[in-house]
């Protein structure tokens, strides 16, 4: 049987980029407000897998060609080096500093090395999560066939 | 401030997250996991020696103050068992080199190591009860996998127990955790321990002291063993090493404590039960070893009876027999490692662990055959070795407190009756394995145990080294001891600034 989800495809091109742009912002607005790189990361991963259940795993495969489990660890990487970065200053492990800087389009704007941190969590979770998405519609395209 | 504190910690867990990324290249990953350990086990000696010269380390992570941040803290106690960790984890990763098999080298082996590693380290470090909970959970969530890595039928219906009883037992710690902050309002253990002097250990914290008890009793197989013979005899010898070595000894670290820093006013209720608790799990635990006949459930049986002697120290709760308990701690890491790397040696010869299908071993490997007997007298505390000295310390303080108690002569009749146990149980390995009539010739054995040795050799050295060193070792355990038994050390050194 084949089945039609023009219409499911079609919002989904349109939801993807939404749901992409309200990670974002959920990731920024956690350094002063609810949000973080862990709900970021989660959002992200949920666009991903709304892809998985439009579209199906072989286009998302050959779209992201790579190990997502790679992905998680690089992130964990970011965050833990991030807090290590104290060493050189003779800080606490995982101490943050910030700074307000005058960038060219943003005006003033607050950089903090806990963004950096935050990246890193993203990364991890994205990577989890999407590792698991993909680990279990294998098994069920075994199953099928 | 010390920021050497955390990386027992980050180091491995670097080495792991590196090992993640370069997969594929086995040589790579072989070569990380013997620095990063040996890089841990220098840190960790570095650690003790600054502990030992100027007391207690700290790190509040962030730069947030103690009872409000999370801190990690290096006591004695916490410094001996990351050297502990540190030796046992290199020598166990040498083993696995000629062990372990190409499939679980490619399946993340080595680098679930250092991720249980990163657990264990954690634990002892973390001066944060919640904390202790997460990295218990980091040390769990590797051993799930390497529990169920490969993927054998018995390795499969073991891991499914396993990870019951102890979600269970996790759900357990954080029910009591909630308890207890609700009681008192902290996580902070040395906060936690101004505030349950302050409140007075009363009824309702008794209670939720038990149930910390019951959940470390799962952890560290103390009386709530059932689980534990199964589980360890199921993966590959090296895995079930590093299980026997130090999963288990987590749980007595955290039992050590629960019970010296913070639930220490009642001891009337709390060490008694502690003691019929030891006492019951040195005997059933005996019991256990000399009742098999396989080589693997024997060395896990062997575990328990282990655990019960430690914590009959701990229940005993005197300065000596503190000491002794954190010395036949150290000893057991060392010894059960030794245990299951020379059982495991002996199943890859003969090709199983049953004792009816092997006999007359020592012909053509003497050299196993004596290490197996050095490691069997050391458990059973026979003089120069290294069992001796804790437990003289932890039976002679049971008889001294049995004056005032009747109760501490059982406890020490019944650790000198364990020591029997461990012994026949024991011999009966080495009797039937290694003596009579050869069963199999050298072409005819399952496999070689080169590169097995080496690593064991090592473990029997730090073996007698723990024996006949102990003149050396005493004052960094007599100081350990100390601190565990006067709370106001260490809330000194993690809460200083803020009382």
């Amino acid at each position: 049987m084949k089945v039609n989800n023009v219409i499911l495809q079609t919002v989904t091109k349109v939801a993807t980029y939404i749901i992409l742009t309200f990670a974002i912002y959920l990731f920024l607005a956690g350094h002063h407000n609810p949000g973080g790189g862990f709900i970021g990361g989660l959002v992200i991963a949920s666009a991903v897998a709304l892809l998985v259940l439009v579209y199906d795993v072989k286009t998302l495969k050959a779209v992201f060609p790579f190990d997502f489990k790679i992905l998680a660890a690089v992130g964990v990487l970011i965050a833990v080096v991030t807090g290590m970065g104290s060493f050189v200053f003779g800080k606490p492990f995982l101490s943050q500093s910030f700074g307000y800087f005058n960038l060219p389009i943003f005006g003033e704007t607050e950089l903090a090395t806990a963004v950096i941190f935050d990246v890193g969590v993203a990364l991890a979770v994205l990577g989890t999560a999407l590792s698991i998405i993909f680990t279990i519609s294998e098994d069920i395209s075994l199953w099928k066939h | 401030m010390n920021n050497f504190v955390v990386l027992p910690l980050l180091i491995p867990l670097l080495a792991g997250l590196f090992m993640i990324i370069f997969r594929k290249n086995t040589i790579l990953q072989r070569w990380l996991s013997v620095i990063s350990f040996v890089l841990t086990t220098l840190v960790a000696l570095y650690l003790l020696r600054q502990v030992f010269n100027q007391g207690i380390q700290i790190v509040n992570l962030g730069g947030w103050q103690a009872p409000f941040g999370i801190v990690f803290v290096v006591d004695m106690l916490s410094a001996l068992l990351l050297v502990t960790t540190g030796i046992v984890s290199t020598l166990c990763v040498l083993y696995a080199f000629n062990s372990i098999g190409k499939e679980r080298e490619g399946f993340y082996f080595y680098p679930l190591l250092q991720f249980l590693i990163v657990g264990v380290n954690g634990s002892f470090l973390t001066g944060d009860i919640f904390n202790l909970f997460v990295c218990f959970e980091v040390m769990l969530l590797s051993s799930y996998v390497l529990l169920s890595l490969g993927g054998t039928k018995l390795q499969l219906k073991e891991t499914i127990k396993y990870v019951l009883i102890n979600t269970l037992s996790s759900t357990l710690f954080v029910v009591a955790i909630a308890y207890l902050y609700a009681v008192v309002g902290t996580l902070n253990m040395a906060h936690l321990s101004v505030r349950v002097a302050e409140a007075g250990q009363t009824g309702f914290l008794t209670v939720v002291a038990i149930f910390f008890l019951i959940v470390f009793s799962l952890k560290a197989a103390l009386f709530l063993y059932f689980w534990l013979p199964g589980a360890y005899s199921a993966p590959p010898p090296v895995i079930a090493a590093i299980f026997g070595a130090l999963l288990t000894k987590v749980g007595i670290y955290a039992l050590f404590r629960m019970f010296t820093l913070i639930f220490y006013h009642q001891p009337e209720i709390t060490h008694i039960l502690l003691g019929i608790l030891a006492a019951l799990t040195m005997v059933l635990g005996g019991l256990g070893a000399i009742a098999q006949k396989d080589i693997r459930y024997i060395l896990s049986y062997n575990v328990i009876i282990g655990v019960g002697f430690i914590i009959s120290g701990l229940a005993i709760f005197t300065p000596k027999a503190v000491i002794g308990a954190v010395y036949y701690l150290i000893h057991d890491m060392a010894m059960k490692a030794l245990l299951f790397l020379l059982g495991g040696a002996i199943m890859t010869i003969v090709g199983s662990g049953k004792l009816k299908e092997m006999g007359g071993l020592i012909r053509n490997h003497p050299l196993l055959g004596w290490m197996f007997l050095i490691a069997t007298l050391s458990l059973a505390g026979i003089p120069p070795l290294s069992g001796f000295v804790g437990k003289v310390l932890i039976i002679e303080e049971g008889l001294a407190k049995g004056g005032t108690n009747a109760s501490f002569y059982w406890l020490a009749a019944l650790g000198l009756f364990s020591s029997f146990l461990v012994l026949y149980s024991l011999l009966k390995i080495f009797i039937n394995g290694f003596w009579g009539e050869t069963l199999l010739s050298e072409d005819m054995e399952k496999g070689s145990t080169k590169g097995l040795l080496l690593p064991c050799a090592l473990l029997v050295a730090i073996g007698i080294f723990l024996g006949v060193g102990a003149e050396w070792i005493y004052p960094y355990i007599e100081q350990a001891a100390t601190s565990m038994l006067n709370p106001n050390i260490y809330i000194e050194a993690v809460l200083g600034e803020v009382i």
